[in-house]
């Protein structure tokens, strides 16, 4: 029997790598989208462009200004004399935000009194003009304190200490780049296997296998085996990429990755072959790989947090094998997580696997 | 000549394949007959398809030009379109479409008038029997069915020169006489024709043939004049007792000096013998001078350099006869429904070991679906269905282990060489070690495959993909052999030289189940059965069959003759019998 | 161009559009599903974070504090008797930050001193944990206030800023991502609809049978253009019905506006399906290559999420390949900002320029040959 699965492994492996265009698409685009991504698909802001309007000639505006200067997350990109030049600023995307200090700005502080600037802000994009925000009142935040010490005010009763675990900086990119390669994995698995049955299916091949001495387990195991493998080489290049290139700290178990890859690529493949042995066509089976691929991105956590979900559709993504293997490799990467921690993560991609897997060996000789 | 609607001069074709490029056509030169049928004939690969392609300006030729009905080869040729029907091997039929549909949109593409349409239409429906069938979805046409009505919508806007790419492959024996009848038609309306074909007795009927052989040109004249060339060369022979199955004087005689050929047919054995030399008759046989048929042509100018008779597989013990009292399949009363449809309708047959037993019937009979029960590719709905002891209705991967299966399609890995094929395959059968080894060698040898063994198979020609599909079913040296029109599409030589082996096979026991619309295919058949309409309609000996056909009309009925008549009565019964 | 040919076309394409549901299902099924999906699931607002309370040393200023937290919508406190469970919450899942009160924060309030509010945010979600301590740092703002008052001193702060934010007053990220799911998916459908429906032609050989008609190239590509235009203008204007009435994105720039573009960049996305049709030939091919440059581009290089200024400059570049890119600006600025001329125009003739690239290729590679 092990014979006989080696001999439709290699079969399956030669119709996959003897074709060029198969080859490229297989090595190619992942590599390419990782890095493109990688540098892409970040919530870290950096440039905020914004304009100045300083109706104040004191110098007290002037440190404040010294300050949005000197942070490296603002670039000035336009000083103001005028207010109606606002609105076309903003309109046009020229700046994200607008720094206004009124004229009794100096003033004010001098005589002890708080001073009010404004900010306008493109909430287009709600998300970057919170961040945005943060930034500006991180700023001003700053600058109150120093003035506070520095000219004897009072002093606040009390203070924030915030401090970050896992990931100091908060840089998103440390978070978004372990997704990509969940994300990259998934996508190369199902390319490989999303089609494979339907094809043989429209070549009539399959019929010819059926005939043969397989049993319906030994046709599942060849197909899978070289998209397990396949993924799997993908899958550790990806990690050994985000780990050197991107530089993005690894602090837990590679044995729990390892077991995390194998597990989701086990489930990948058993969606993908059960996608293709429902389809009669090709064309049916590229519908379904769509239909499983995009919704199990964007409601996997990673770029939106599962958390922010309604209810209803936080349940589902109980069966987005995407979900738990994100947890996996955000844990493995950032919070150190060995292979007990991830346990609760492991045994849903097993029965994902193991219930995919069976149906699709069903099919085999059920679906006519 | 330059009235001719189609000229070829000095056109040559290639294609590139990976960093080669294999020449499809060379320096070829010809012309057609105004307002006849010509034939087009000659081995898979020999350049037909490309040929009516460059023809129809679908491909450029790389060198040469081509003179289509009267126009310069550099003239702008977009408003030839409308004089030309073009019916391409697989007709691209809408099959989301209804018969009705499709024949409307191809009469607007070619611009015809509301009411030109529809008389038009009307007549073509009339012509090609599909009347009835007007609202009926193409997809769910019989695949005879399919082709009329490509033929129609060819023929919307009557062309001047109609271009047909072996318009009946694949087309039961009743569909291809009305087909032909059809293209016949035609000639009154002043419509040229150039057509491709596999089938000899379509040759026959051509005005004109040209025969291709590796892209070139090998003859251009009329079948009447070829045939008459071999005047003298052609015998039937019978024995006179009937002791020993046919085929095994098909054998003495093939081996016998200056024969250069011999084949079944209905009557005996048709045989050709070497130009200007005689033949040694032995006791027991009767030789009766008979005149030349086109197949004789084809083998006289093709068979000679090619492999096919001079390689009659050796290895096997030629010494089985069939006994009646072993039988290795058992079919009984066996059912199969597809919702309210009933495909096949109590069927019952018994074949026994050592036979070739033949599944006709036409196209949409129950053929295929009782034959893919029989693989254990569908479960049946009812009824008993034992092979070689072994119930398929559960069957086992051991069952399995001792069947061939050769498909219609000549299902290999396209992408995998020859070689990775076999491999596979034998392992698949679970042979390993030197067991496979030898296997694989075995079947290089034995069916002369060793110069494509690291050629990927979709690139093979359509008869060296067959001759590698048996070779991969017969690895395992399967008892039981099925082929499901293990023919079609392919070139006549191919196919005989398939048959050969298949004989040699049988007479070593292995029992073989066939399907095929070849109707002189089913003369190599121990036994057959006929299905119509999901029933079996007879069931015997080839000869029994014709017998059943005898009318005084027609005293001594071909197999074809047979094969329609019995057909037509039973579907006209049946619907008689529905009103 | 021939009408009766053209039309004899575009007539047959829907017919196998009618009986092959699959066409429906992609046009009219698949963006109402995947914009419910998303347009409930995808959010980047946090409501009701669960953070762990630890306070050490129960006053009325922590409780107060810890009021404030409960009222906050955007916080579910869970309190937590030692900051050891509290860890361990973080490290589970359980929790996304904790609250840490210790001793110190009574006795130094009462002192005089400062006192230190200490707050763990786990910053493996680095966005996330950004709006966290954004938001925590809201909550001890109105605290402190409040604390304040009733110290009946003012504390005196030198400069406070005061925000308006334009377009979006609520920062409800649905408003803008929804419109950007919008590009995303029209871009799926566009090209799913085209890239497999002339392949297919191909493969079952009746593009074959036409080439041998009188009918000519570009009737052949308006033939397909047209009926998959008109069935992708239908599921966008089911997506921005949805977008308006499901999801109460305000649409404040003009809808015949959003409908021109709308149908610039139908235009492309079709175009693109086109040309990787007739590129491909087969379909296999086809849909690998559309899976490719269709979903994850769309998705991740278009802005709809990732700010496109964040990204550095070469992939900013790269961006500009992406017509999604174009259409989300166009979208979030149609919706949310009104009709502003300077952004429409720019990104408008973007995808004009990119529709009559892809169109234009397609138009030069389709010759009415085979080879």
């Amino acid at each position: 029997m092990l014979y006989r699965i080696w001999a439709l492994f290699i079969k399956e492996w030669l119709a996959l790598v003897r074709d060029k265009n198969s080859r490229f698409v297989l090595i190619g685009p992942p590599i390419i989208q990782l890095l493109v991504f990688g540098y892409a698909a970040t919530f870290d802001l950096n440039h905020i462009p914004y304009a100045l309007l300083n109706e104040d000639n004191g110098f007290i505006s002037r440190q404040l200004i010294a300050r949005f200067d000197g942070s490296p997350n603002f670039s000035l990109v336009q000083t103001l004399t005028q207010e109606k030049e606002v609105a076309s600023i903003i309109n046009e995307q020229k700046a994200l935000l607008i720094v206004r200090i009124p004229s009794d700005f100096t003033k004010s502080i001098l005589s002890h009194r708080p001073a009010n600037i404004q900010i306008i802000i493109d909430g287009r994009n709600s998300n970057t003009a919170t961040l945005a925000l943060n930034y500006v009142n991180n700023i001003v935040l700053a600058f109150n304190q120093s003035w506070v010490y520095t000219h004897h005010w009072e002093r606040a009763p009390s203070e924030v200490i915030i401090r970050s675990w896992f990931n100091p900086n908060l840089l998103s990119r440390w978070f978004i780049i372990p997704g990509i390669v969940s994300l990259l994995t998934l996508v190369i698995t199902l390319i490989v296997t999303g089609l494979s049955v339907a094809r043989e299916r429209e070549q009539g091949t399959f019929d010819q296998l059926l005939v043969t001495p397989f049993t319906p387990t030994e046709i599942l195991i060849g197909k899978a085996l070289p998209g397990l493998m396949i993924g799997c080489f993908e899958g550790l290049l990806i990690v050994l990429l985000a780990i050197y290139w991107f530089k993005v700290p690894f602090m837990g178990s590679m044995m729990a990755l390892f077991i995390g890859l194998l597990l989701f690529l086990l489930a990948a493949v058993g969606v993908g072959l059960m996608i293709s042995s429902i389809s009669l066509t090709q064309q049916q089976g590229l519908l379904g790989v769509f239909l499983f691929l995009v919704p199990s991105i964007i409601l996997s956590g990673f770029a939106t947090p599962i958390a922010n979900m309604p209810e209803i559709v936080q349940d589902l993504t109980l069966i987005n094998p995407m979900r738990y293997f994100l947890i996996i490799v955000r844990g493995v990467f950032l919070q150190g997580d060995s292979v007990v921690d991830l346990l609760p993560q492991f045994w849903p991609l097993a029965l994902i696997a193991l219930s995919t897997m069976s149906f699709a060996a069903w099919l085999f000789r059920h679906r006519i | 000549m330059m009235d001719s609607p189609l000229l070829f001069d000095r056109v040559s074709k290639t294609f590139p394949r990976g960093r080669d490029s294999i020449t499809a056509l060379n320096q070829l030169s010809f012309t057609i007959l105004q307002g006849k049928v010509t034939g087009l004939l000659g081995p898979d690969g020999s350049g037909k398809t490309t040929l009516i392609r460059l023809a129809a300006q679908l491909l450029l030729p790389d060198e040469g030009a081509i003179h289509l009905l009267g126009n310069s080869p550099t003239a702008d040729v977009s408003h030839v379109f409308k004089q030309l029907g073009y019916m391409p091997q697989r007709f691209g039929l809408y099959e989301d479409l209804s018969v009705q549909e499709n024949l409307t949109l191809y009469s607007h593409l070619q611009g015809l008038s509301k009411e030109e349409s529809l008389s038009r239409q009307h007549e073509l429906l009339k012509l090609t029997n599909l009347g009835p069938y007007g609202e009926r979805r193409a997809g769910a046409l019989s695949g005879g069915m399919k082709q009329k009505l490509g033929l129609a919508c060819a023929l919307l806007r009557i062309p001047q020169l109609l271009l047909l790419d072996e318009p009946t492959v694949g087309v039961d024996p009743m569909a291809r006489r009305e087909l032909w009848h059809i293209i016949q038609s035609l000639k009154n309306h002043g419509v040229t024709t150039l057509m491709s074909t596999a089938y000899f007795d379509e040759a026959e009927h051509c005005d004109q043939i040209l025969l291709l052989h590796e892209g070139r040109l090998l003859i251009q004249d009329s079948p009447q004049q070829l045939m008459a060339a071999l005047t003298g060369r052609t015998y039937l022979v019978s024995q006179i007792s009937d002791h020993h199955p046919i085929r095994q004087l098909q054998e003495i005689l093939r081996h016998r000096e200056n024969v250069q050929d011999v084949r079944r047919v209905t009557e005996g054995i048709r045989v050709l013998i070497h130009k200007n030399r005689t033949v040694q008759q032995e006791k027991g046989e009767t030789w009766l001078s008979v005149s030349p048929r086109f197949d004789d042509v084809f083998i006289d100018l093709l068979g000679s350099d090619g492999s096919v008779t001079q390689h009659p597989p050796s290895s096997f013990n030629t010494s089985y006869i069939p006994s009646p009292h072993q039988s290795v399949i058992t079919v009984h009363e066996l059912s199969k429904s597809f919702g309210q449809f009933e495909a096949v309708k109590n069927v019952s047959f018994t074949v026994n070991k050592g036979e070739i037993f033949g599944l006709l019937g036409a196209n949409g009979a129950g053929k295929t679906t009782t034959f893919r029960m029989l693989c254990g590719l569908l479960p049946a709905s009812s009824g008993l269905l034992h092979i070689d002891g072994i119930d398929m209705r559960h069957a086992s991967s051991l069952a399995r282990a001792r069947l061939g299966y050769v498909s219609q399609k000549f299902s290999l890995y396209g992408n995998l060489s020859c070689d990775q094929n076999l491999h596979f395959f034998a392992a698949a059968y679970g042979l390993r070690g030197q067991t496979k080894k030898d296997r694989i060698q075995w079947a290089l040898t034995e069916f002369d495959l060793h110069q494509y063994q690291y050629v990927n198979t979709d690139q093979l020609p359509l008869g060296i993909k067959q001759r590698l599909a048996l070779s991969c079913a017969l690895l395992h040296e399967p008892t039981i052999l099925f082929l499901d029109e293990p023919t079609s599409g392919v070139d006549p030589l191919a196919r005989r030289e398939f048959w050969q082996r298949i004989n040699l096979l049988a007479s070593t026991g292995v029992t073989v189940l066939v399907t095929t619309h070849y109707m002189d295919e089913a003369e190599y058949c121990d036994r057959l059965v006929l299905m119509s309409l999901g029933e079996i309609l007879a069931q015997g000996t080839p000869k029994e069959i014709r017998q059943l056909a005898k009318t005084s009309n027609l005293p001594e009925p071909t197999m074809e003759e047979a094969f329609i008549s019995l057909i037509t009565s039973h579907e006209t019964d049946f619907l008689s019998h529905h009103e | 161009m021939n009408k009766q040919r053209l039309r004899a076309l575009i007539h047959k394409e829907f017919l196998q559009i009618l009986r092959d549901p699959s066409a429906i299902a992609i046009a009219f099924i698949m963006p109402v599903l995947l914009l419910f999906l998303f347009g409930y699931g995808v959010s980047l607002d946090a409501h009701h974070i669960p953070v762990a309370v630890v306070v050490e040393q129960n006053t009325q200023a922590s409780n107060e504090f810890v009021a404030g937290l409960q009222e906050s919508e955007y916080f579910a406190p869970i309190s937590f008797d030692n900051i050891h469970d509290a860890q361990q919450a973080v490290i589970n899942h359980r929790v996304n930050a904790i609250l840490w009160l210790r001793d110190n924060f009574s006795t130094n309030l009462l002192s005089g001193e400062v006192a230190p509010v200490a707050v763990l945010i786990n910053g493996t979600d680095a966005n996330n944990a950004h709006l966290i301590s954004g938001y925590l740092q809201g909550v001890w703002q109105n605290w402190l206030i409040h604390y304040a008052e009733r110290q009946a001193h003012a504390i005196s702060i030198p400069v406070t800023s005061e925000t308006r934010i334009w377009f979006n007053p609520a920062t409800r990220s649905k408003d803008y991502l929804v419109p950007g799911l919008i590009a995303v998916i029209m871009t799926l459908i566009g090209a799913l609809l085209t890239a497999l429906v002339v392949a297919r032609e191909w493969e079952r050989g009746t593009m074959e049978a036409l080439m041998a008609s009188p009918v000519t190239i570009s009737e052949i590509l308006l033939g397909k253009l047209i009926p998959y235009f008109i069935m992708g203008m239908g599921g966008m204007i089911l997506s921005v019905a949805m977008a308006v009435w499901v999801f109460h994105v305000p649409l404040v720039g003009s809808l015949f506006l959003l409908l021109i573009f709308s149908a610039l960049f139908l235009l492309v996305a079709l175009g693109m399906g086109l040309l990787i049709s007739s590129v491909a030939k087969n379909q296999f091919v086809a849909g690998q290559i559309a899976i490719i440059v269709t979903f994850l581009p769309a998705f991740i290089l278009s802005g709809f999420v990732f700010d496109i200024h964040s990204m550095p400059s070469i992939i900013q570049g790269i961006t500009h390949l992406v017509a999604a890119r174009y259409y989300v600006a166009i979208l979030q600025t149609l919706f949310l900002a009104g009709n502003i001329w300077s952004i429409l125009l720019i990104n408008g003739l973007a995808l004009l320029l990119m529709a009559f690239i892809f169109l234009g290729l397609t138009w030069r590679r389709s010759h009415k040959r085979l080879d």
